[in-house]
């Protein structure tokens, strides 16, 4: 894998990059709305089974970004992305490249808690499904009950797998939005602000969940709580108007920022 | 640095500076006033410096519940978190430092028969010195001067020489003549607690390094009391 | 905040009550405004209803006696055959006629009894025959048969000829005959008027002139006897109508009422409305024939409109690319919708008939067209059920790597069924209600049978109800105020089913 990556991780580098193997690599991104640039020039590299922090004010392009990585901006006809977005080497934006294929191996979760209005097992037996992991129903069980149990919602839902997605709380209905991610067994999950709709406790809960998946899986998550991010994430990045300002250790940045601007944000000096 | 969007959050670091500034004040005078009543011995003004101690306490006390209050409602980042943490230290700090020179003041009593003049005089350069250090480490905080911090700070290894001189001298005075020991182990004490002093001087300029940089002091620090090791046996060969 | 702000004088809300209270004089006056628009409103859809209901109720109603016929052998089946076929072509005509007669024996000119048959329906043989046919075994008996009237005479029996006072006679009437005409003289105070009928002794005198106690009168039945009758013998009948403005003369009233006394007309449910095609005879007339057209027309358009208007709609709302020609496409569907029904009529006409050759006045043709008018109309509720689905559901398919067709398959269309569903129900009400692009692809024309299929000729409800209101006799426009209800009565099943369709299928997200 390591010979894939051209540019090697310079020593400036945030640990955290230098300690774990690079799984997202993006050089010079561009992203324009129609004649809107909404990010500018953007280079990150971010590490594998760590959790990865976007944070900035509204309009700031970190949700850009994100729905850069699995190419969710597709779906707006006006958007336009140049640049080099590589996943374990490979780039995204490669014509050869399968959209359907890329977005089974990277699982997204939103903003707002988005069950499908089918039961809780369907919710979670449709990625599965679709893509034809299971080879039969007690495959499928098995699958979406260890996706529940690893979004540590199982324990909450057994009884009532049959009930609607959306008869659940606003986080569980976030955590069933996770073992939905997860039943694809993806390997990178992005969170747009996954708990900006949630109440404290629930907040909670998603971020135990997020530091358990971190094993596993690179997270990438987007947040408007720098707390969260500093409790959650092991590196941080901070975007001001479509610009990468700081990347850093998240120690680091919630302590000690380099560039001023990130101190003003994360002190609350932002006009 | 700009301004928070929350005002009352500026309020409340401004605040926290104030009364560390006040506690500094205090810390400052009950120190020189210590020294002047050990150089005087002056009891009356000895007694006044240990009345006074309660006060930065109580300041100490008021400043560090002011501190967890911030935390706690404002959740400070970066600079604004070390601002706090700084100040809690500092404040810490200079309650040690009204608490020497009050110990300081209290010797005063014990040393103001007994010995000759000679050798309390080293003793008040010593304090004198440390009064400098703690005024300077003062003045760096308020001004947040990194630079002047630093110079505090390296200027630390000159009162430790003292101390090492001063140990000596008082090593050799109390073998000459055991009646000596009493008065001169006080005069020892009161040294140490000027030593003493200085090192939390030092701390406050540590701490001043990190809160303008954001990084803690990575060099060794100027250590020159060599009394902790100084050994007995050696002075007597000498 | 600033120094301005804090330097002035703080005002409170309350300051300026004046204003507050034109603020809610405002308010109120326009909450009665609502009230009052929805008020007449109100009033006209009542006032529309009452009229409809109170002209179409009797269309659902028939009067028919029931006769004691005797089917004889000789006339339906001499050779006892049996055969179904023998029977239909037998005589079912006279035995009607004649146990009709039977209840009037005193009728006996021949221009009395022609009128006296005039009563029946033409189509009460009809019913007889299908009654034997249906059960031979009948054949040789006395059989109670049920014989309906004529419209006219329906009509009069519903009331809607003429209004009927009858009077008991007060004292003793006596008649004489004067040349052509008669003398009624009474021994009470007057209480005849010209027009007024007599009826004494089996008998019937209209009264002519009026004069002082001594009436001139002619005579409409002829009596038994001109003996004088006594209280309690003799009574008056008076309607309201004068015989030149309805079309049952005082002779058929009379015998009308004769039938009504003696308990043999009864009025009973029409299912003949609903069981028959169109008929020249009203009381023979059914809307079965332009409803199956309705149905089989309606049923045309859905098969047609429902999977290509949602196809276009998906295609267009989520798959086309955006630019000038979708663009248009999309402005030329909103003006679709806006083109008068008749345009389409000209069309199909132009297309369907005269181009491809299809059959005149068919459901199939009728249901291409008024797929064409009810098409825009679907595509664009479908889309706007289509926009209404949160982008979130289509987020998280494509999240878990569903393709954008199994992504919109699967969670978009689902749940925005409810909406396409409302939409082409509504739209084919419209097209139910649409009359005029019907007309010009000759749906309008008369026609008895009830169509069997989508290639037969048929015609629609809408056009029934048109064709019934052109009529000119009275009983049409009662049928005509049935059609209508029959018509509201579909419409509003559609709608509720759409409220239905909408509340079980609707779901939160």
């Amino acid at each position: 894998m390591d010979t894939m990556i051209k540019t090697p991780v310079a020593d400036s580098a945030p640990r955290i990059a230098r300690e774990r193997p690079l799984k997202i690599k993006a050089r010079n991104v561009d992203v324009y709305y129609g004649e809107k640039h909404a990010i500018n020039d953007l280079s990150i590299d971010i590490p594998d089974s760590a959790v990865s922090a976007f944070i900035g004010p509204s309009g700031c392009g970190k949700s850009t970004f994100l729905r850069s990585i699995n190419r969710m901006n597709d779906t707006i006809p006006s958007c336009r992305v140049t640049g080099n977005i590589e996943i374990d080497g490979r780039d995204i934006y490669d014509r050869g490249l399968d959209v359907v294929q890329l977005r089974a191996r990277i699982g997204m979760v939103f903003q707002k808690p988005n069950p499908f209005p089918k039961s809780i097992y369907e919710n979670v037996a449709y990625g599965p499904r679709i893509h034809g992991f299971a080879k039969n129903k007690t495959d499928l069980e098995e699958i979406v009950v260890t996706s529940l149990k690893k979004a540590g919602l199982f324990e909450e839902v057994k009884d009532r797998l049959d009930h609607s997605g959306t008869s659940l709380s606003g986080g569980q209905q976030q955590r069933l939005c996770i073992a939905r991610a997860i039943a694809v067994n993806p390997e990178v999950i992005l969170m747009d602000e996954p708990c900006s709709a949630l109440d404290p406790i629930a907040t909670a809960r998603i971020e135990e969940l997020i530091d358990e998946l971190r094993q596993n899986f690179c997270i990438v998550i987007v947040t408007h709580s720098m707390q969260q991010a500093a409790r959650v994430s092991q590196l941080t990045a901070f975007f001001h108007l479509g610009n990468l300002v700081e990347v850093g250790d998240t120690d680091d940045i919630f302590t000690a920022p380099k560039d001023k601007r990130t101190q003003d944000y994360i002190t609350g000096r932002f006009g | 640095m700009s301004d928070h969007i929350v005002k009352a959050y500026d309020e409340d670091l401004a605040n926290l500076k104030t009364m560390l500034a006040q506690m500094g004040g205090l810390a400052e005078d009950h120190l020189a006033k210590a020294i002047e009543a050990l150089a005087k011995r002056d009891t009356k003004l000895a007694d006044y410096v240990i009345g006074q101690d309660e006060k930065i306490d109580a300041l100490e006390l008021q400043l560090e519940e002011r501190a967890i209050l911030t935390i706690a409602k404002r959740q400070p980042m970066a600079r604004d978190l070390r601002e706090i943490m700084v100040a809690i230290r500092i404040a810490s700090d200079l309650e040690r430092i009204g608490d020497l020179a009050k110990n300081i003041a209290k010797r005063s009593h014990a040393i103001s028969e007994a010995l000759p003049r000679k050798l309390a005089t080293g003793l008040t350069r010593m304090g004198r010195l440390s009064l400098e250090q703690l005024k300077d480490v003062l003045d760096a905080y308020t001004t947040t001067d990194d630079a002047k911090a630093l110079e505090v700070w390296r200027n630390d290894g000159e009162l430790d020489a003292l101390y090492n001189s001063i140990f000596r001298e008082l090593l050799t005075y109390m073998m000459e003549d055991p009646r000596m020991i009493g008065p001169c182990t006080h005069l020892l004490f009161g040294a140490k607690n000027f030593e003493r002093i200085g090192d939390h001087a030092t701390n406050i300029a540590e701490n001043i390094h990190y809160l303008v940089s954001g990084r803690p002091m990575r060099e060794e620090r100027p250590k020159k009391d060599t009394t902790s090791t100084t050994a007995f046996d050696s002075l007597n060969e000498r | 905040m600033t120094d301005t702000a804090i330097s002035a004088a703080p005002r409170r809300a309350s300051d300026n009550s004046a204003l507050v209270a034109k603020r809610y004089r405002s308010e109120r006056r326009f909450k009665l405004y609502g009230i009052a628009a929805i008020a007449v409103t109100a009033v006209f859809l009542v006032l529309l209803f009452a009229d409809i209901l109170v002209k179409g109720l009797p269309a659902f109603f028939e009067h028919r006696m029931t006769l004691p016929v005797s089917v004889s052998q000789e006339a339906i089946d001499p050779q006892n055959s049996k055969d179904p076929k023998v029977i239909r072509t037998g005589d079912f005509d006279g035995p009607i006629r004649e146990a009709f007669r039977a209840m009037f024996p005193d009728v006996t000119s021949r221009g009395d009894r022609k009128k006296l048959l005039g009563l029946l329906s033409s189509g009460a043989a009809d019913d007889f025959r299908a009654m034997v046919v249906n059960n031979p075994s009948l054949i040789g008996t006395d059989a109670k048969v049920p014989v309906l009237l004529s419209d006219d005479a329906d009509q009069y029996l519903k009331g809607r000829q003429t209004g009927v006072e009858k009077i008991q006679g007060q004292g003793t009437i006596a008649a004489s005959a004067d040349g052509e005409k008669f003398k009624l003289m009474t021994d009470k105070t007057p209480v005849l008027t010209a027009g007024d009928i007599v009826r004494l002794n089996g008998g019937a005198f209209r009264v002519v002139s009026a004069d002082n106690g001594a009436y001139v009168a002619e005579q409409v039945l002829a009596p038994k006897s001109l003996d004088p009758a006594n209280a309690g013998a003799w009574d008056i009948v008076r309607f309201t109508v004068t015989e030149h403005n309805r079309r049952i003369d005082d002779q058929e009233a009379l015998w009308l009422e004769q039938l009504k006394e003696k308990g043999v007309a009864e009025n009973g449910v029409a299912w003949r409305f609903f069981s028959s095609g169109d008929s020249r005879e009203p009381e023979l007339a059914g809307i079965r024939g332009a409803l199956t057209g309705s149905i089989l027309t309606l049923l045309v358009t859905l098969f047609l409109c429902l999977p290509i208007g949602v196809a276009a709609a998906i295609y267009l709302e989520e798959f086309a690319p955006k630019n000038r020609l979708t663009q248009l496409i999309e402005v030329n569907i909103n003006n679709l919708a806006a083109v008068p029904s008749i345009v389409f009529g000209l069309l199909g006409l132009a297309m369907f008939l005269n181009f491809f050759g299809l059959p005149r006045s068919a459901p199939l043709v009728g249901g291409l067209v008024l797929a064409l008018l009810v098409l825009p109309t679907i595509i664009i509720a479908s889309r706007a059920a289509l926009r209404a689905v949160p982008p979130s559901i289509k987020e998280a398919a494509l999240g878990v790597g569903a393709s954008h067709q199994q992504a919109i398959f699967h969670h978009v269309l689902p749940l925005a069924m409810p909406g396409i569903m409302t939409g082409t129900i509504i739209g084919m009400a419209h097209a139910l209600g649409e009359t005029a692009p019907l007309l010009m692809i000759g749906m309008v024309a008369f026609i008895v049978d009830v169509p069997g299929g989508f290639t037969d000729a048929a015609t629609a409800l809408p056009i029934q109800i048109y064709l019934w209101s052109d009529l000119p006799e009275i009983a049409f426009q009662s049928k005509t105020a049935g059609a209508i209800i029959v018509l509201l009565v579909f419409l509003f099943v559609m709608n509720a089913a759409a409220i239905l369709l909408r509340k079980r299928f609707e779901r939160r997200w």
